[in-house]
């Protein structure tokens, strides 16, 4: 599904990663650990095209990725939840941010309103459409956020900090859906309840390389 | 600064089209400010005034948001009558009165406020997003449109930043006075918060690529004219040629 080779990157001359390899299989649920500032949300840039390596291939659903063009294929089909959910939702109301990526992806408006209110009942969001997207809490703007990328029916899900400023509530929300979405998902996350409940994988992040981590890394 | 304070409401105001509002606006504010008469711009605030009333705005908060705009033509009335040439009506001391420069400030002050009010019962009582489509509906370029929008949407993210880092800075003591140091903090503060929007903006832009963004919008809503919408649309329109030919 997913497959870096032998990729470099660096910001200016400092070097984050000098030879990563990373392969994610079809279906595949993985925790990726790691401390902060190690370079785990730039992986995910480099995988969703927003940075491009230095050297090494980009392999993803079976085809080289460098140009703009050739991620621009993927975006729909791998989803990518940011950091912060400001980030994402950029929309006045609920339902243009959700159809904004069905909309893109050439759904006439008919069927993107249709989407949308399929993706929202499936996160349990149903009236949320006319809601002003800055004025919902910060659960509500994650789980909203989840629904602009479900929306685009993605194959595999990258998850940056899920649950970072999220309450237990929302949380268990957020672990439900995932586990019941049939999806494979990569999550970044130092939430280690968390991580336990959601991925069947671990690996970790260290000295730019990627390599296995061991359940009991989780216990403190 | 509440923004949408007289956006919701039920009145037949608020659900007039918005595409209506805009043009009507438009067209009213341009007649108005280009008239001369007195009499015909005292009679041009019935327009927006009836509209206001139909609303059924909080007159307070009107009045609040007219002081705004007063405190500016206040500074008109310390002036034009005392600068314009014309002839003198009243001599304080070495200070006189002219009639011309009264009538100056008389006419822009009513001006403005016909054009304000008529702004507050129109642009005021429509959420500001529900203007910036009527806006692309109405063929303003893309770009302006889409940086009205943002502008809109970021803004309160920029402003709960910027009250983080107050708080921040207030947390640990700072209280502001006139040295040099206060400056320092408050260009810190200010330099911050630029480089936190700049860096949003990538993020942002990275967020809606990761959506399938390919530089075009495209709009869920569309926009449907009812009648009343022609009928308010007409009337107002109708209004607005009268006081400008009506002389």
């Amino acid at each position: 599904m997913i497959q870096l080779r032998n990729i470099q990157f660096g910001y200016g001359s400092r070097l984050i990663f000098d030879d990563l390899n990373l392969k994610i299989e079809n279906g595949e649920r993985i925790g990726l650990l790691g401390s902060n500032g190690c370079g785990k949300t730039t992986l995910c840039h480099i995988i969703m095209g927003l940075l491009p390596p230095k050297s090494g291939d980009v392999e993803i659903l079976g085809k080289k990725r460098t140009k703009e063009y050739d991620f621009s294929e993927i975006r729909g089909r791998i989803g990518f939840l940011f950091q912060d959910s400001d980030d994402q939702l950029f929309c006045p109301t609920v339902i243009e941010d959700v159809a904004f990526g069905p909309l893109n992806m050439g759904q006439s408006p008919e069927e993107a309103k249709r989407t949308v209110a399929r993706t929202l009942a499936s996160l349990k969001l149903s009236g949320f459409e006319d809601r002003i997207t800055y004025k919902l809490s910060g659960g509500e703007k994650r789980l909203v956020s989840l629904a602009t990328v479900l929306a685009m029916n993605p194959e595999f899900l990258i998850l940056d900090e899920p649950t970072s400023g999220l309450d237990e509530k929302t949380t268990e929300r957020l672990i439900e859906t995932l586990k019941e979405s049939g999806l494979g998902y990569m999550i970044i996350s130092h939430d280690r309840d968390f991580i336990k409940r959601t991925v069947t994988k671990l690996i970790q992040m260290k000295d730019g390389r990627i390599q296995a981590a061991e359940w009991n890394s989780l216990e403190m | 600064m509440e923004m949408e304070e007289f956006a919701s409401g039920k009145s037949w105001v608020h659900k007039l089209d918005p595409r209506v509002k805009i043009v009507i606006t438009m067209v009213f504010s341009v007649v108005v400010a280009l008239n001369n008469h007195l009499e015909m711009t005292a009679i041009s605030i019935i327009l927006p005034a009836f509209l206001l009333v139909c609303a059924r705005l909080d007159f307070g908060k009107v009045m609040l948001r007219l002081a705004i705009v007063n405190g500016f033509t206040l500074f008109l009335w310390l002036f034009l009558p005392f600068t314009t040439p014309g002839e003198t009506i009243y001599a304080i001391g070495p200070f006189t009165i002219q009639r011309e420069g009264v009538y100056q400030a008389l006419l822009i002050t009513l001006k403005s406020n016909s054009i304000i009010l008529m702004a507050l019962a129109l642009l005021g009582t429509s959420q500001i997003f529900t203007l910036v489509h009527a806006m692309s509906h109405l063929w303003v370029p893309d770009k302006l449109v889409h940086l009205f929008f943002f502008c809109f949407r970021y803004i309160h993210v920029i402003q709960d930043e910027y009250h983080r880092l107050n708080n921040a800075m207030k947390m640990r003591g700072f209280k502001p006075k006139t040295n040099i140091r206060t400056y320092r903090a408050y260009s810190y503060l200010v330099g911050m918060l630029l480089i936190r929007s700049f860096n949003r903006s990538k993020r942002i832009l990275q967020a809606m690529r990761c959506r399938g963004f390919k530089g075009k919008f495209y709009i869920l809503h569309h926009y449907e004219m009812k009648r009343y919408d022609y009928a308010v649309g007409g009337s107002s329109l109708a209004f607005s040629i009268l006081l400008m030919v009506a002389k």
